[in-house]
């Protein structure tokens, strides 16, 4: 096992990580802007460097000068946690050449999942299903509306670089295709240096399903069973559940293996995750592969009772999975929320200081989070300020701790989307099950 | 003349008008980047820009002027 490991990341999941190299007994560097001085994640690591200015090109996506931090304190391994250098592929590749371990698969995988027109390929050529649509980038516009007319409308438009619905736009028909062409390729230039759209037939009231899996480089690749992550907000993940309560036993096992197949085919190996989507008549499609720690991740350990941080040490370090898929048990149900610092009705970010932070303390809740009492929430990073994990023997009953956990959170000084939280928790609709990635906008008319 | 401020701390990711542009009331006329959202922010009042007090890039500040509008 490594002796020393960097986190090269921030907030909540930087703590995180560093619980479990804590138990492990391994030391744990930090990294922090001038922005995050203050921050647990620096308070709780054995040693803390600063990384640079506020914005997260001069600090968390400056990898020259945190390889030199990596270097200086003399760590094995790099652990990126999600978003920010975890799936870049300069960054696994320059780790791996400073003879530093990173805690991840190999960068050409990440290269090929990271590109949406070639995962799309990687997966048709393993047989894994696909959303209907072509395995090619737009030539134009005018190439888009064509293929557009024959796989019929709605379609989806998607940048090959794009994340976190960014460069993501439903269109109805060829005037609204013509003018979401125009502004995602822009934008897709403007954020991630690449314009390459690709399109594909848009799944009506689908479901966002994904499949956990883990792979040691020995050949052993197992799934940790589903999670549903349907209710989002600007295509983005707002409530993340295990198991699913949409899929049957029999769904749910064909999903796994069609990810762990997926995953072989790849020759993937640590955590990664398979997204699909799911539609009415639980069909499911693939849509992209996370080749990293997702966000939602406690909702996985909850239910099965694996850490999965300490797996990812474990298999980075070399060591084989120590159990097989038959030993992978659920018991009960979870659900994480995501608290974020913005408007509950507008979403706009609601920066500021923390005056009052105060998670529930009941028994049942797993607290995450990325700031305490007087902290600052500033404009330079993801609004997401905690995660509230709740798990209870079944759904119902997970429900009913997470609305208790919900009353109790206090966070005065900033907007927080706790009130739509328990609106969404709260909705008969979300009880009843029925949850696909338009229920905010169905039910809470936003 | 009358200014059009931020409402919010954030990146200028865009202006999309320039100077000597007639605006109108409610046009938007430059989009901040904050918490990786973009937030339009719209002029008040109708007007001719008169002076770009940002560029695109700066960093600004919740109620720090963003152009002057005569």
């Amino acid at each position: 096992m490594f002796e020393k490991v960097l986190i090269a990341n921030r907030g909540e999941i930087a703590c995180r990580i560093i619980r479990t190299c804590k138990k492990h007994g391994i030391s744990t560097v930090a990294i922090y802007s001038e922005a995050d001085i203050d921050s647990p994640h620096v308070k709780m690591a054995s040693e803390a460097y600063l990384v640079g200015k506020p914005r997260v090109n001069e600090s968390y996506l400056n990898i020259d000068k945190i390889l030199e931090i990596a270097q200086e304190a003399g760590v094995d391994a790099i652990h990126p946690g999600y978003g920010l250098l975890s799936e870049n592929t300069t960054f696994a590749n320059r780790c791996e050449e400073a003879g530093i371990r990173f805690i991840g698969p190999d960068s050409s995988v990440i290269a090929r999942m990271g590109s949406k027109v070639e995962a799309r390929k990687a997966m048709v050529e393993a047989g894994i299903p696909v959303v209907p649509g072509i395995a090619r980038p737009l030539l134009d516009v005018e190439d888009a509306v064509e293929l557009a007319k024959e796989m019929n409308f709605p379609v989806m438009l998607k940048a090959s670089a794009g994340g976190g619905g960014i460069g993501m736009q439903i269109a109805r028909d060829e005037d609204e295709l013509r003018k979401a062409y125009e502004g995602n390729q822009k934008r897709a230039t403007d954020f991630f240096g690449d314009g390459t759209m690709f399109i594909e037939k848009c799944i009506e009231n689908p479901r966002h399903i994904e499949i956990q899996v883990l792979a040691d480089g020995e050949g052993n690749t197992i799934y940790l069973w589903e999670r549903d992550c349907s209710i989002q907000r600007r295509n983005q993940k707002v409530v993340e559940e295990a198991p699913s309560i949409f899929l049957d036993e029999e769904t749910k096992v064909k999903m796994g293996e069609t990810a762990v197949k997926a995953a072989k085919a790849l020759n993937y190996t640590n955590a990664g995750t398979i997204e699909f989507l799911v539609d009415e008549q639980k069909n499911f499609y693939f849509l992209e592969m996370n080749t990293r720690l997702q966000v939602e991740h406690p909702v996985t350990e909850e239910i099965t009772g694996i850490d999965l941080v300490e797996e990812q040490l474990k298999i980075a370090a070399g060591e084989k999975l120590s159990f097989a898929q038959s030993d992978v048990k659920r018991e009960g149900h979870a659900i994480e929320v995501r608290i974020y610092a913005e408007d509950p009705k507008t979403f706009f970010p609601s920066p500021g200081k923390i005056t009052t932070f105060l998670p529930s303390k009941k028994p049942y809740v797993r607290n995450e989070c990325a700031v305490s009492e007087g902290s600052v929430v500033t404009p330079h990073y993801d609004p997401m300020i905690a995660k509230l994990i709740v798990k209870g023997k079944d759904r119902e009953e997970a429900i009913e701790y997470l609305l208790h956990a919900l009353d109790d959170y206090k966070v005065e000084g900033i907007k927080t989307n706790i009130p739509m939280l328990q609106e969404v928790i709260g909705h008969e609709a979300f009880k009843n099950g029925d949850v696909t990635t338009k229920f905010i906008t169905k039910y809470l008319k936003r | 003349m009358s200014e059009v401020k931020s409402n919010m701390a954030g990146n200028l990711w865009k202006v999309l008008v320039g100077e000597g542009e007639r605006v109108e009331e409610g046009q938007d006329v430059v989009i901040l980047e904050s918490m990786k959202m973009e937030i339009p922010i719209a002029a008040e009042t109708s007007g001719t820009v008169k002076q770009l007090k940002k560029q695109e890039g700066d960093f600004v500040d919740e109620g720090e002027v963003l152009l002057e509008l005569s």
